[in-house]
């Protein structure tokens, strides 16, 4: 680490400045203080760097596109023809699969963590929980090929089919060919993938609810269940929106596990079970393969489109934890 | 209130916090299940062969991911080298030297960082080290890597520093001690267990990754030497062999993830017991 | 200091482990994915005979092949189509085509009660991947198919989602039998905007999904089918037979189209004239540049090629590929000597 901080220490040259400065400088703090401001300056043109490259080389796809590029539903490379539609609404739909099924399961799993279960059994349970965020997502994807890509395929694909799949209005979700890669599938997946951030966050910001506010509820005569739903949640609402949003930005940008299971066609299509392709999942599986400039253009016009997204999500997500009155929360 | 009332919201309350412990219960299952169906399966998968042997022509029975092995490790070094300093310092300069302004831009700068999609990572490292280079090499997946690394860094060394008490801080500066050498004297020492943690977890989530890696380390059959050439790594190899159609490869795809699992969750566990130990100031 | 001194001796344990020995040529190749279990056959064996040349090849599909060649990021390339004439003249160097091994790609099926061998037209088969004909009873196909009970149901299209040679030979087939594909597709191409079904990754994605999927077709490389003991169609040739794909076929359609190869060996055999031919067969390449600067790789790679083309093709039939025409191989010993 030292060796390491006088070589900078070189780099940055010390501006003849007042005596004050000077003795500063000395002093140690001065070289210290620009080490270090060197180093966070590092981030910001890493990031700044990404940005351009991104920018840059996606610059023929801009030029022959324009804003077309979002509305074309036409993925052609023997063509030239590129539009992003298909992928914008395959993230979309498994995004919003993955939420609505994490949500549900990741509130419930805090609000037992944070209410009900003793402290230790609480800090066990979350302990395993984090350790299932830090499962890699290449190992989420094998499982999925293995196990739920079969199972979706002969068990729970037809079954959806034969109930939900007559219900008028909801019946066109689950409709046609049961390929058991899909929206459907890679939605479970992900679901799985960000549980653990919702409940993580959420607990946290569960715990900060004031003791008294539950005590006064119950002592109104509510049961425990009306004093969590009615008071606690509603309490933490914003922290709890945050970590949704965590979720939602990790879920849009997840690559190997979708790729492994999504099917993998640029496709537009109501059905769940249907494949399809995201943003991420077409970068991965196209982006070496890419033959004409254009083409490469095109899916680098991708990453940048993905950039923006997550650039959004997390900016809110951000300011909804801030609102809470927490800093951050863990990192995503 | 109706008695009917009372039993239904008694009911409801009963059914309701079933649920959670249901919910919970089932999530803390899901790591069961994978660690058990990982074991089981890369358990029987796996032998000394998959340690020391490289991989055997396609179709071929047997071999192993000794080189994949390596080029991990090779990767993870070079993310360690260039990641954690530039995250470490940021960290210090964020928690101690920043100003209101710079520091908001770098703390917001930082966050985004973290939450860019590790494959456009990998687009970002393929046109700065891949391109100009011409070269797929261990080292633009170390550049991938790294780059992923400095944000989780900064984050948990910033967290950690700012919860040493300002005695700590104060009682050093009191005795003389100029404002750099309270920090490297006092200030780091008694975080340090904290920030080796978050150093720790930041390498052990980095290890997992595969896209960043798909166009930058790229692969390789033998082994890579140096950090110039194309290498070979447990999650790109785990994603070949898992959509590959040969049985033998997912049974090594099985191994593989058996391996990395284990690296990953034993740094999370190595973690912990680091920051339990009580240098650390405990975090939750 | 105890922790950087760990670092550096595991920095330096790590370079020991896998530095070069002196003189080691490291060649770095990427492309088709329908060759690649006889190429790392192939650079096995070779390793193992000359320890000093060590040639890693990484199956990304062909399109990447060209790709990453034309980024100068690989030594040579490998597809299964050759490069056009466009993709030639946007690199900044000159590439020269090697012929390999000879492959067949076959229309493969799964449908109830159907478990014979069906004859496919080669209207059928573009009517099918247009979209036009979309049952399986359809007359086109019935006709050709005398006392085969097909059901009255519809056709799920399976195709290839990535970037892939064997899409290239299947496309390349379709438009030179169909004007109306021409028109609505295109010519050959490794990833093409398809008119109808689903996508599969690889060609054992393309192989699972019909294998799962009832009333499903798709295209795969023969050894596919072959490993996997799916059934496959007969495709009826120029000479209006059909004919079921086997290494025989593949080679006939490459000798009757021996004479008609150019100096560059970029020739589609698909289609080829011959009452025997196999329809949907062609080479598959080696991508080389015309210029090496290094010696040592140069000498490589011209070592291998000429290894290749004597003792690599004693490999080929053991993994379902044709070996070259005596012809073919007689040119390309030749056409060596332009790497320089």
């Amino acid at each position: 680490m030292s060796a390491a901080a006088t070589t900078i220490a070189h780099e940055v040259p010390p501006q003849a400045g007042p005596r004050a400065f000077l003795r500063r400088l000395r002093g140690g703090d001065e070289i210290a203080h620009l080490i270090t401001l060197t180093f966070s300056a590092l981030i910001l043109l890493i990031t700044s760097m990404l940005v351009y490259e991104l920018w840059a080389n996606s610059h023929l796809s801009r030029a022959k596109f324009g804003w077309m590029f979002f509305w074309t539903r036409v993925w052609d490379p023997n063509f030239d023809n590129f539009g992003a539609a298909p992928f914008i609404y395959g993230t979309l739909v498994t995004s919003a699969v993955a939420l609505c099924l994490a949500v549900p399961l990741g509130l419930a799993s805090a609000i037992f963590l944070s209410e009900l279960a003793p402290r230790k059994v609480s800090d066990v349970i979350s302990f395993l929980i984090d350790l299932l965020a830090a499962v890699p997502s290449v190992i989420y994807g094998l499982l999925g090929i293995f196990i739920v890509v079969p199972v979706m395929r002969t068990t729970i694909g037809p079954a959806l089919i034969h109930t939900l799949g007559n219900v008028p209005y909801i019946g066109a979700l689950f409709h046609g060919p049961n390929y058991g890669v899909g929206f459907l599938t890679a939605g479970i997946v992900l679901a799985i993938m960000v549980v653990p951030f919702i409940i993580s966050v959420s607990r946290e910001v569960l715990l900060t609810v004031p003791r008294e506010q539950r005590e006064a509820a119950l002592a109104m005569g509510a049961t425990r269940w009306e004093s969590t739903w009615k008071v606690v949640v509603p309490w933490a609402r914003t922290g709890i929106m945050g970590s949704v949003f965590l979720a939602l930005a990790r879920a849009l940008g997840e690559t190997m596990a979708v790729t492994m299971v999504i099917g993998n066609a640029p496709t537009i299509a109501a059905s769940l079970l249907s494949p399809g392709d995201t943003i991420a999942s077409t970068i991965a599986s196209q982006f070496t393969e890419a033959t004409g400039d254009l083409y490469l253009s095109s899916l680098i016009e991708l990453g940048l489109v993905l950039f923006l997204i997550t650039f959004i999500l997390n900016g809110l997500a951000r300011i909804l934890i801030v609102a809470t009155g927490r800093g951050g929360g863990r990192p995503a | 209130m109706s008695n009917v009332r009372i039993i239904w919201r008694k009911s409801l309350n009963f059914v309701m916090l079933s649920l959670t412990g249901i919910a919970a219960l089932g999530v803390v299952s899901i790591l069961f299940f994978i660690l058990g169906y990982l074991i089981w399966n890369g358990g029987k998968s796996l032998n000394w062969n998959f340690f020391t042997q490289l991989p055997k022509p396609v179709g071929e029975t047997g071999g192993g991911m000794a080189n994949a092995i390596v080029g991990s490790l090779k990767l993870l070094m070079l993310a360690a080298l260039m990641g954690l300093p530039v995250g470490l310092l940021t960290g210090v300069y964020l928690a101690e030297f920043g100003g209101k302004t710079f520091s908001f831009v770098i703390r917001y700068t930082t966050d985004l960082l973290n939450g860019v999609p590790s494959i456009v990572i990998g687009i970002f490292a393929y046109s700065l080290v891949v391109l100009p280079v011409k070269h797929f090499s261990a080292l633009a997946g170390g550049v991938a890597l790294g780059i992923m690394v400095i944000p989780i860094t900064v984050r948990s060394t910033e967290e950690f520093l700012r919860s040493v008490p300002g005695s700590l801080r104060e009682g050093a500066m009191a005795l003389g001690a100029s404002k750099w050498k309270t920090i490297v004297t006092v200030v780091l020492p008694a975080a340090s267990g904290g920030i080796l943690t978050g150093m720790l977890l930041a390498l052990a989530r980095v290890a997992g990754e595969t896209a960043p890696l798909l166009f930058t380390a790229f692969g390789n059959r033998f082994w890579s030497p140096g950090f110039e050439q194309p290498t070979a790594s447990l999650p790109v190899m785990i994603y070949t062999y898992a959509i590959a159609p040969y049985d033998d490869w997912h049974r090594q795809a099985w191994a593989a993830g058996l391996v990395l699992l284990g690296l990953v969750l034993v740094a999370n566990l190595g973690a912990r017991l680091l920051l339990n130990r009580g240098s650390a100031v405990r975090s939750t | 200091m105890k922790k950087s001194l760990l670092v550096v001796s595991l920095a330096l344990g790590l370079a020991a482990i896998t530095a070069a020995q002196n003189g080691t040529v490291l060649l770095n190749s990427a492309g088709a994915t329908f060759p690649y279990p006889i190429y790392s056959k192939w650079f096995d064996v070779y390793h193992t005979a000359h320890p000093n040349i060590q040639i890693n090849y990484q199956s990304i599909g062909s399109g990447g092949g060209i790709r990453q060649l034309q980024a100068g990021t690989v030594d040579f390339g490998a597809s299964d189509g050759p490069m056009t004439d466009e993709q030639l003249s946007q690199s900044k160097f000159k590439i020269l085509h090697f012929p390999t091994v000879l492959g067949a790609v076959v229309p493969t099926y799964n449908i109830a009660g159907v478990s014979g061998e069906l004859n496919f037209t080669q209207k059928a088969l573009a009517g099918i991947y247009l979209g036009t004909i979309t049952k399986w009873d359809d007359p086109e196909i019935a006709k050709a198919n005398a006392g085969v009970k097909l059901p009255n149901a519809d056709i799920v299209v399976v195709h290839r989602s990535d970037g892939s040679g064997t899409t290239y030979i299947w496309t390349d087939f379709l438009a030179k039998v169909s004007e109306d594909w021409k028109k609505k597709v295109g010519n050959a191409a490794t990833s093409v905007n398809w008119p109808a079904g689903l996508g599969g990754k690889g060609n054992e994605g393309v192989t699972g999904l019909v294998k799962q999927t009832p009333n499903a077709i798709g295209y795969i490389e023969l050894i596919y089918a072959v490993q996997n003991n799916i059934p496959y169609g007969k495709v009826q040739n120029a000479a209006g037979n059909f004919v079921k794909a086997d290494l025989a076929g593949v080679t006939a359609a490459a000798a009757a189209d021996a004479k008609n190869i150019p100096d560059d060996f970029r020739v589609s055999i698909t289609n080829a004239p011959g009452p025997k031919v196999y329809p949907v067969s062609s080479f598959t390449w080696l991508l080389i540049p015309a210029q090496i600067q290094d010696a040592a790789k140069r000498e490589a790679i011209k070592g291998f090629l000429k290894w290749m083309l004597v003792e690599g093709q004693k490999y080929n039939e053991g993994l379902t590929y044709a070996q070259l025409p005596k012809e073919v191989i007689a040119r390309e010993t030749k056409a060596i000597s332009l790497i320089q």
